[in-house]
């Protein structure tokens, strides 16, 4: 099986990530989303790292890991703060800044 | 376990120039003395503590620069094996920066416009409750703030010294995720400000996610995620050039965001103007800082040999953010969103100036970027003060008239919104000139035209409100104008004479801006 396979995999992943992030409502749902973009990333990086025979795209994988978890943790308190406000994280409902 | 220390030590730890990175280990070092304050300082003295701590250091951080820079290598140093470079560009952007957070920081510090601050006293209560009502009352404010602006200032250093690519996405991250809280702490209108960071938030991270997917083609394509060795990859090897276009497209949309350049800067009106007025100084000056020197970095290392293929593009896109900048501009009715197009026609201006890929359009965009960073910080502190019951007045009609009631506010914010127009004997008008020559020597001559026209197009969303400020009569239950306290008054202060200064004597800050090229 050849690696390429792979990077066919990632790249529909993000698009699914990026598709996503465009129609879907909730805000918890984007969100989610966006962090399966990244995941998708982190499978061409592995993937890259096997085709160029060096480690640095698992070490980036790992990178990655962790600056998404401290993603979570700011965008769940800031979607948290808005849904205690408006009980609702629909981005639709957030309409009061625009023109 | 032996075993395990003999290996250890045949490791080499990586040299380390510490005299160089000094400015931002200070920094990133205060950012988490800042947060050991927040646990261990009983509430009522944290703001004292906070503001001195911020300002000591970033004038530590000054002045360990200007000590360092002094003597510096001409050629650079790199260091942290290789991710990061000091070179010329990176001390003046970080200059910039520490200079630009200086002046936001005492507008996020200051406690006299706002009684108790522009500041939420606890965040974490919900809007429109008893218990926010009776915080609204309180002098406290959320001091947290200070680290997060600390921890935003030390990503920002970090990634405009960045030399591959990893470390500019690390770097991009440490800087995004304090400006996304930041942007959800304002005193007033809290669901406004909620609201700017939920958006501000949501977007930044699917920019990030396109940033981080153009380094992993980037690394698919040259097997590094360093600059320098991106640039060999790309100067003469049969490798796929779909990846490296991929790549860098990816990269670059990514980079465009956090710069609010044209296409995307559909975050910047909605974040600029929900978010509290301090905190959008500090993000419209220093973030565009970080991000076009990460922009200039990437396309003069990694890019430069590719040129042809890909700066059309930038053109078209640098075309499109002035357009949407100037013409958008003209249509809006609040003076935050009004200012928020500015900048996106200034990004726009600012990227003619970045493909160049000159040493002179490099050094021209240094400059601009100085001047147009302070002009900002004080353009947003004169916005503070225009006020009634409700909070800040920033609906354009409430403006009407500001001259009759107070001539100084209204001729330094006109004086301010001249050099945003580029008007000569202005910093604007310097920074445009040598942003322009640059592009013209560089053979762009006919998006140099573009640009002139669309900068006379965005003057007249200046001298719109200049107009209003000086020929309309004053509503009856028009706002107030409040006196400022030291620390408003100080920040508007340097950034009026700053961009008075840079107008009429350029020269000392263009040879800074010009004193070396990029290291890779």
């Amino acid at each position: 099986m050849t690696p390429s396979y792979y990077l066919l995999l990632s790249a529909v992943l993000f698009s699914l990530g990026a598709v996503g992030v465009l129609v879907r409502r909730n805000a918890v749902v984007v969100f989610m989303c966006v962090e399966l973009m990244l995941n998708a990333v982190n499978l061409s990086l592995v993937t890259f790292a096997r085709i160029n025979g060096s480690l640095d795209g698992q070490v980036m994988a790992f990178f990655v890991m962790v600056v998404a978890a401290a993603e979570v943790v700011v965008g769940l308190a800031i979607i948290m703060s808005i849904f205690r406000t408006r009980r609702s994280a629909s981005v639709d409902d957030s309409n009061l800044l625009k023109y | 376990m032996s075993g395990f220390f003999s290996q250890a030590q045949q490791l080499q730890a990586p040299d380390v120039a510490y005299q160089a990175v000094l400015p931002m280990l200070l920094v990133l070092g205060a950012a988490c003395v800042s947060v050991l304050f927040e646990a261990f300082l009983p509430r009522e003295r944290r703001w004292g503590w906070q503001v001195a701590l911020t300002v000591v250091t970033l004038a530590g951080a000054a002045i360990s620069l200007i000590v360092y820079g002094n003597d510096a290598p001409k050629a650079g140093v790199k260091t942290f094996s290789d991710v990061l470079t000091i070179d010329r560009p990176t001390l003046f952007l970080w200059g910039t920066l520490l200079l630009l957070a200086f002046g936001a920081v005492l507008l996020i510090a200051d406690r006299s416009v706002e009684p108790g601050g522009a500041f939420v006293a606890q965040a974490a209560i919900r809007p429109g409750t008893l218990q926010d009502r009776v915080q609204a009352a309180k002098v406290g404010m959320q001091t947290e703030v200070f680290p997060l602006t600390l921890f935003a200032l030390g990503g920002m250093m970090v990634f405009c010294a960045a030399n591959d690519l990893l470390t500019m996405f690390v770097a991009l991250e440490v800087l995004s995720l304090p400006l996304y809280l930041m942007a959800g702490l304002a005193r007033r209108r809290r669901l406004l400000s909620q609201e700017a960071a939920v958006k501000y938030f949501l977007l930044g991270a699917f920019a990030s996610a396109f940033f981080l997917y153009g380094i992993a083609l980037l690394y698919g394509y040259a097997g590094s995620v360093k600059l320098a060795d991106i640039a060999t990859a790309a100067a003469g090897t049969n490798r796929s050039d779909t990846l490296l276009f991929a790549g860098m497209g990816l990269l670059v949309v990514g980079l465009l965001f956090k710069a609010s350049v044209g296409p995307f800067h559909t975050w910047t009106p909605d974040v600029y103007q929900g978010s509290p007025t301090p905190v959008t100084a500090f993000m419209a000056a220093c973030t565009k800082v970080a991000a076009f020197g990460g922009i200039l970095r990437v396309l003069m290392g990694a890019f430069a040999s590719t040129n042809w293929e890909w700066r059309g593009v930038l053109w078209g896109v640098a075309i499109a953010s002035m357009a949407i900048g100037a013409v958008l501009g003209l249509t809006q009715t609040d003076v935050k969103r009004m200012i928020a197009y500015s900048s996106v026609a200034h990004a726009g201006f600012l990227l003619v100036g970045s493909i160049a890929l000159t040493s002179k359009g490099v050094s021209g965009t240094l400059f601009y970027l100085l001047a147009y960073g302070l002009t900002t910080v004080a353009t947003f502190g004169i916005v503070s003060l225009v006020r009634d019951a409700d909070g800040e007045a920033s609906h354009l009609s409430q403006w009407a008239g500001l001259a009759k009631r107070s001539p100084i506010v209204a001729g330094v914010f006109t004086f301010l919104l001249l050099a945003l127009a580029g008007i000569p004997l202005t910093s604007g008008f310097v920074g445009k000139f040598v942003v322009f020559s640059a592009a013209l020597q560089s053979g762009m001559a006919p998006l140099v035209v573009v640009a002139l026209v669309f900068s006379a197009v965005a003057a007249f969303f200046y001298l719109r409100v200049i107009v209003l400020m000086y020929f309309s009569e004053p509503a009856a239950d028009g706002p107030t104008v409040t006196v400022p306290g030291a620390f408003t008054t100080m920040a508007i202060t340097i950034g009026a004479l700053a961009t008075l200064v840079l107008g009429v004597f350029p020269s000392f800050a263009l040879d800074w801006a010009g004193a070396g090229g990029f290291t890779f």
